[in-house]
């Protein structure tokens, strides 16, 4: 039987602390260790300054640990990061390698698998252990099929979606963090990183944290009852429930086509905020989709959403039915005004 | 001294996104009923990233695209029939499973032999382009596989936009975390660029482009070397399709307030 090393790798934020995804992978990684007998457990740390992070982690009871730091480290680029955790999964001699599925790592890490002549599956949505097995589940052709499977290949790379585990929430407990040297060369300095820019948007509408999940789609967008089409009215009322509900704001793609498509449509819509097929798939507690009558946002796009209730006019949307919880038939302008002016 | 960039763009086909699919076990795996006869289309990530491939080509002066394509060959012809007119291109075709269910390093092993035996490229102005994910493994560790083979080590995930200062600089905004973009500015090629839906629309059908991409495509159909995938210790133990078929319950002809005071309250809750 083969005993695994699992390392759990994070990466520090922009402040120093952990992110909510990295918590929750900690908590997978956790999980992972205690099912996988005689398994030890090791954690990576890259960031600019990991002292807080470290601190949040410390009782997580790994048996070793290591850290790369410096302002080299301190900004999400390919080459930096790749060399950093690549010293970590050498140094700690991992067989399962475990972290979260954020931006920076979800970039770098098939890179460190490559280096490793490991294998890597993204995207784990959660795991089993049967006897010494260690088995993933994680979707296929964007979710649309649920597949379980397992490698022999060693190491194995593990990128868990956010919403899968809870936070970790383990009390701060002594720990010692080996710091591991990694040289970075003018190669690696090759991309220089600028900083951030907010999307072409008012205002921001993605918000990961949020409980709800509001969708809009193309209905907003066609001739109401009365022959027109009101697209400031819609506009307003979009807005004016996104921001009083405190909900994330995603759209169906052929809203967001008709911007790319030079179309007058919302200038807060933009492609970062499609869900479904070729968007993304969030995960809330709750979703509310309005005027939508397709398959993306109601199958694809609503995978991770928890409770679902739909707003359209068609009481046989093939869509939203067996999707949504509820389905309200009613004109989404009313019925959405009605609702923000109650909460 | 040589200009422009060579542009390499990684993209395959997937089943057309509004075919029902249906899992099922296969001689060497899992794999989709009626796999062959499904209507195919270029993975949505990977257009864009032809898309924006052409874009910078045409911008360029010099410059080169060609789209390296791993799918069974009469796929493969049947795919260009729909793209060859969207853009210029050069196909690399290697003849293979384009199933989601192969593994993602064997797939990069292959492309990476692909793009190294291009006779003309040259690695030093070489931009490797695809998209951020697939709609058939989506993984999103393609691109990234390609570039650890070709030693690129300057890479960028779910690219939005790309611009090229007149110094060569080449500037990518990549979504991350919140709706916001990285800024991030590389002195050059090489580098991998994985995209996400970028900011171009579909370019119209032109058939003066498609004469002349067909003039390479069939050639290289022809000579497309065959591959195949063995499973090297993975084990599927199940696919299925989620089961997430709920009751939905229906609230029609009861008044706007009564209905808006249950949403509120649902979502207070």
């Amino acid at each position: 039987m083969t005993i695994e090393t699992i390392l759990y790798l994070a990466h520090a934020e922009d402040d120093g602390s952990l992110g909510r995804s990295a918590l929750e992978a900690l908590t997978g990684a956790k999980e992972l260790h205690r099912q996988l007998a005689g398994a030890t457990f090791t954690v990576g740390l890259i960031g600019g300054d990991v002292a807080a992070a470290a601190t949040a982690v410390s009782g997580c009871g790994a048996d070793k640990s290591y850290a790369i730091s410096g302002p080299d480290f301190a900004v999400s680029r390919y080459a930096s990061d790749a060399a950093a955790l690549e010293a970590i999964c050498r140094a700690s001699g991992a067989t399962v390698v475990v972290a979260p599925a954020t931006s920076r790592f979800n970039r770098v890490m098939p890179g460190v698998a490559q280096r490793l002549g490991g294998r890597i599956d993204t995207h784990v949505g959660g795991f089993s252990v049967t006897g010494a097995e260690l088995r993933i589940q994680r979707g296929y052709y964007r979710q649309r099929m649920i597949a379980t499977l397992t490698r022999a290949a060693r190491p194995w790379f593990l990128t868990l979606d956010g919403g899968v585990f809870s936070t970790w929430e383990g009390a701060a407990a002594a720990m010692q963090f080996e710091s591991l040297g990694v040289a970075v060369g003018d190669e690696l300095h090759r991309t220089r990183v600028v900083g951030y820019q907010a999307p072409q948007a008012n205002a921001q509408t993605i918000r990961p944290d949020a409980k709800l999940l509001f969708v809009a789609g193309v209905g907003w967008t066609k001739k109401q009852s009365d022959g027109q089409v009101h697209l400031d009215d819609a506009a307003k009322t979009i807005m004016g429930f996104v921001d009083k509900a405190g909900a994330s704001l995603g759209s169906s793609k052929s809203l967001v086509d008709q911007s790319s498509e030079g179309h007058n449509v919302f200038s807060f819509m933009s492609h970062l905020n499609q869900v479904g097929q070729t968007g993304s798939t969030p995960r809330h507690p709750k979703g509310l989709s309005t005027c939508c009558h397709g398959e993306e946002p109601h199958v694809v796009g609503w995978r991770f959403i928890g409770e679902r209730r739909a707003i359209n006019l068609d009481t046989n949307c093939g869509w939203a039915q067996g999707k949504a919880d509820v389905l309200y038939v009613a004109d989404a302008f009313e019925l959405v005004r009605k609702v923000t002016e109650l909460l | 001294m040589s200009t422009g960039f060579h542009v390499v763009v990684l993209g395959s086909l997937v089943p057309d996104l509004l075919q029902t699919l249906e899992p099922v076990q296969g001689p060497s795996g899992p794999a989709l009923k009626n796999e062959l006869m499904l209507p195919a289309v270029l993975d949505p990530w990977a257009a864009h990233a032809l898309f924006e491939a052409a874009h910078v080509a045409a911008a360029t002066p010099g410059s080169k695209v060609w789209l390296v394509s791993l799918g069974p060959k009469a796929k493969l012809q049947q795919l260009m029939m729909s793209i060859a007119q969207k853009v210029p291109f050069e196909l690399v075709a290697v003849d293979g499973s384009a199933s989601g269910f192969t593994d993602p390093v064997d797939v990069a092993e292959a492309l990476a032999g692909a793009i190294e035996k291009i006779p003309s490229l040259d690695r030093s102005r070489l931009l490797l382009f695809g998209g951020c994910a697939s709609a058939s493994r989506d993984a999103g560790v393609t691109v990234q596989l390609v570039g650890e083979r070709l030693g690129i080590t300057d890479q960028f995930l779910a690219a939005d936009e790309l611009t090229v200062s007149a110094e060569g600089v080449l500037t990518v905004l990549e979504r991350v975390e919140g709706g916001r973009y990285l800024v991030s500015e590389v002195a050059g090629p090489p580098c991998a660029i994985a995209w996400a839906t970028g900011n171009l629309p579909e370019p119209p059908n032109n058939p003066q482009v498609g004469m002349m991409n067909m003039r390479t495509i069939m050639p290289a159909l022809q000579k497309a070397p065959a591959i195949q995938f063995a499973s090297q210790g993975t084990v599927f133990q199940s696919v299925e399709l989620p089961k997430q078929e709920r009751r939905t319950r229906i609230v029609r002809d009861v008044p706007l307030d009564e209905m808006a005071r249950e949403i509120a309250d649902w979502i207070k809750g």
